[in-house]
């Protein structure tokens, strides 16, 4: 897979808070990703259904719809199930991040996260994505950057 | 009555004559002026009822009377008597001129007279053919009239001094004076005394050892046969003295009463005297100790009964002393007086000052004495009661300290019932006063302290009531503020997130490229933000623990490995700092059973606090195990600023950098040191810390090897 495959990836960002997400979107853009936004769980499923993102950035306290649900519904759904989530949250506790898992989140960032490191975690799930599909499933989940928790 | 009367007359007239012829006879047969004379008076006071006479004879012109004989008359008025014819004033003088008897009334004179305080007559002694008189014979009288008799005496004596003039000398009549004298004497004495020769003949007797010795002619069979025995005994005492030659002799001589019949003890006292011309007479006296013997014995045997007595009574006394002395209590014994007749040691103290003590103590022993008195007349007084109880007040001499007593007074009766002594013993009641005081006030205490429990209690039941309500609305604020801390955390990193977020794309240059002074502004906010994102987490961390939101994660682990991957995430630190750092490792380390996230978490905030507070030198990182105490020591040395004594407990408190120090200088949030303490508390260990300040400091985390959950 080449650098140029990656970049052209599409990164759905799921996040209500609008300079957040905006930071994010701009950041991944600079980065050279293509971006797509939603701001509550149920425009995410729709916007996932629609554009078929190559990766979601899943904040996991939403308005509406929260990440956890969403996060299930994408990944029982076998249209969807096969799309890396990565898990965005600014609650540190140790629950957070096993809800998340447990959700079916493939990953899981801590905010507040750095866009450099942010973009870095999305590079390394996109090129695990590339792997073979079973070697992939044994994957464990990249430790996330920040303080680790 | 008349005949009876006439016929004793008669009688006394028949026997008077036969007397008169005796005497008459005497006189003219006599040549001894001084016997006749003695004669001559005896046989006065015998037949013409003369009380007392005298007989003085004086020589042949000038010269002193002297006195020859008298009858009834005082030893001392003979030897006071003094006359001498020269004095011619003197009445008794005048008396002897005159031929006829003088009288005098017995009124006072203003001379001394043998007879003294009775009317007496005074006789001249002549014959008729006389021109002066030889004496004068003074007799007692009852009346102015002159007995015959004592007038026809005087006559047959002056004729017999007349008669004997020329032959006597002076010296003889003189003698005969002092001899006269001497029988008086020895008369007055009225132990018997003897003067006999060494074979115990008799040759002068006084009249009680005539009583002894001689019987008179009409004297009994019995009489005679005691006198006889008498003499026989006193030769056989004499001549048993002759023997032993013990001068003086003394010694015990029992002889018969010749009237009575009865035994007389004696001690005879005797002495040689010697005379050259007649030779040796003995001198005996006789002192009557029959009486004296008898007391003797009687006296000895009372005297031994008596010291048997006295030694029971000792004995006795002594027992009852040791006793009352025993006993603590003051005990006496007073008289039916209510006088203090016996008492003991502790009754002293009380009832007895030396009289050397001060007046106010005097004072209260006698007023002590009185307040007894008059206790122990109710005893006295109250009939038939032989006990009485009471209190009585008295005082201390010495200090005068009110001294209260109970007293118990009680009667000693004679066997026959009549009241001897009272026995009192007092007992001491301050102590109990003291104790019934004190029962009183524990009382009142006691009951105070039940009221006040109660009150306590009461308390404490709203109190604890109120703790209740306090521990509930505490719970609540506890867990509403982890809440709130917790969503304050979620809620400030969100902006948070933005600001770094954004500050970082500028320094990237997604908005195009910064200047030089941009960037500088750029990268402090982003060091500033970093620094406040720290001191998030480290409260987060904190309100965690506190609120017992971090969950123990148990695994076994390596202490090289974990030290080797702090050193590596402090790696770009280290080498910023110029400093040596290396681990030190004991090569026998046990592996932990422990929180590996937590124990990292503490290595690195240890190190990561060493490294920021040393200048330069060296920060080591040790490991050592203790077998004994199984706990493995995690110790973080460095050759750094060093923590004074006093503040090394500081460090570990909330938000605790040393003021003023280079703290604010090396950064930091002030709650790296504790969180650890904290953390090591979950995880059963503990961290000390030693330091010289200058020198360095050493932080030691002890762990034990295998946590278990609680």
């Amino acid at each position: 897979m080449s650098d140029t495959d990656v970049k052209q990836a599409l990164v759905l960002v799921v996040e209500d808070y609008q300079d957040a997400r905006e930071m994010y979107a701009a950041y991944l853009q600079f980065s050279g990703y293509r971006v797509a936004e939603a701001t509550n769980g149920l425009e995410a499923i729709e916007k996932t259904l629609e554009l078929l993102p190559d990766i979601i950035l899943m904040d996991l306290a939403l308005p509406k719809m929260d990440g956890w649900e969403a996060t299930r519904r994408l990944k029982s759904d076998a249209r969807t199930k096969h799309i890396p989530i990565v898990a965005l949250t600014g609650h540190a506790l140790a629950g957070h991040a096993e809800g998340a898992r447990q959700a079916g989140c493939d990953a899981f960032v801590t905010k507040p996260c750095l866009p450099d490191a942010l973009v870095a975690e999305i590079r390394r799930m996109l090129a695990s994505r590339d792997v073979p599909p079973d070697a992939g499933e044994a994957k464990r989940p990249a430790k996330p950057t920040g303080r680790r928790r | 009555m008349a005949r009876s009367a006439a016929a004793t007359a008669v009688h006394f007239t028949g026997v008077d004559m036969e007397a008169k012829l005796a005497l008459l006879e005497f006189l003219l047969t006599n040549s001894d002026l001084q016997a006749s004379a003695r004669r001559a008076i005896d046989w006065l006071a015998a037949h013409a009822g003369v009380q007392q006479a005298v007989v003085a004879v004086a020589e042949p012109g000038a010269g002193p009377l002297l006195l020859v004989a008298e009858h009834g008359v005082s030893s001392a008025a003979i030897v006071d008597f003094a006359l001498t014819r020269d004095d011619e004033g003197h009445p008794l003088v005048r008396a002897m001129l005159r031929s006829d008897p003088t009288y005098f009334d017995g009124s006072p004179m203003p001379f001394r007279v043998p007879i003294e305080n009775l009317a007496f007559h005074a006789v001249p002694l002549r014959a008729e053919e006389d021109l002066s008189a030889h004496g004068l014979l003074l007799t007692s009288a009852s009346g102015a009239e002159v007995h015959p008799d004592v007038t026809w005496i005087a006559r047959m004596l002056g004729r017999q001094a007349a008669r004997l003039q020329s032959r006597q000398t002076l010296a003889e009549t003189r003698f005969g004076q002092e001899r006269m004298l001497l029988y008086s004497i020895i008369n007055a004495v009225t132990d018997p005394i003897l003067l006999t020769d060494t074979e115990g003949k008799l040759i002068i007797a006084n009249t009680h050892a005539e009583k002894l010795f001689a019987a008179p002619e009409d004297a009994s069979e019995g009489w005679r046969r005691a006198v006889a025995l008498n003499n026989m005994l006193f030769s056989a005492a004499l001549s048993t003295s002759a023997v032993a030659q013990i001068e003086p002799a003394r010694r015990e001589l029992l002889l018969v009463d010749p009237l009575e019949g009865s035994d007389l003890l004696f001690e005879l006292l005797s002495s040689r005297a010697k005379d050259e011309r007649q030779g040796t007479y003995v001198v005996s006296v006789l002192r009557n100790v029959t009486d004296l013997a008898r007391a003797k014995e009687e006296i000895e045997e009372s005297y031994r009964t008596l010291r048997l007595a006295q030694a029971e009574v000792r004995d006795e006394r002594h027992r009852l002393d040791l006793i009352i002395d025993s006993v603590a209590d003051p005990i006496l014994v007073t008289d039916q007086e209510g006088d203090i007749v016996l008492m003991n040691e502790p009754a002293e103290r009380l009832f007895y000052v030396p009289p050397a003590a001060g007046e106010a103590s005097q004072r209260r022993v006698h007023a002590n004495g009185a307040n007894l008195t008059s206790f122990v007349s109710n005893v006295l007084t109250r009939g038939g009661e032989q006990r009485y109880r009471g209190e009585i007040q008295l005082a201390e001499p010495v200090t005068g300290r009110p001294s209260p007593v109970e007293g118990l007074a009680g009667q000693i009766l004679s066997e026959q019932g009549e009241l001897m002594w009272v026995v009192t013993i007092l007992h001491d009641l301050t102590e109990a006063h003291e104790k019934a005081r004190l029962y009183e006030q524990l009382k009142e205490g006691s009951a105070e302290l039940e009221r006040k429990v109660q009150e306590a209690t009461t308390e404490l039941a709203d109190q604890n009531e109120l703790l209740r309500r306090q521990h509930i609305a505490l719970e609540q604020a506890s867990a509403l503020k982890s809440q709130f801390l917790a969503n304050m955390s979620h809620e400030f990193r969100t902006p948070l997130n933005a600001i770094l977020g954004y500050t970082h794309m500028l320094l990237n240059g997604v908005t195009g490229p910064v200047v030089e002074t941009q960037r500088k502004s750029l990268t402090r906010i982003d060091s500033k933000s970093r620094h406040l994102l720290a001191l998030i987490n480290d409260i987060l961390d904190i309100t965690r623990i506190e609120a017992g939101r971090m969950p123990l994660n148990l695994t076994t682990f390596h202490i090289p490995e974990l030290v080797d991957e702090v050193m590596s995430e402090l790696e770009p630190i280290i080498k910023r700092s110029n400093l040596t750092v290396r681990p030190s490792m004991s090569r026998t380390l046990p592996a932990l059973r422990s929180d590996r996230q937590k124990v990292k978490q503490i290595v690195l905030n240890l190190l990561s606090n060493s490294l920021k507070f040393t200048p330069a030198g060296t920060v080591t990182v040790g490991a050592t195990y203790d077998s004994r105490t199984r706990n493995l020591a995690i110790s973080v040395s460095d050759t750094g600023v060093g923590i004074a004594t006093d503040d090394q407990v500081k460090v570990f408190e909330d938000f605790r950098q040393l003021d003023g120090s280079p703290a604010r200088g090396y950064g930091g949030t002030g709650l790296g040191l504790s969180i650890c303490r904290r953390l090591s508390q979950m995880l059963g260990g503990t961290i000390e810390l030693q330091s010289t300040p200058g020198k360095g400091s050493v932080f030691t985390l002890r762990l034990p090897t295998r946590l278990r959950r609680r």
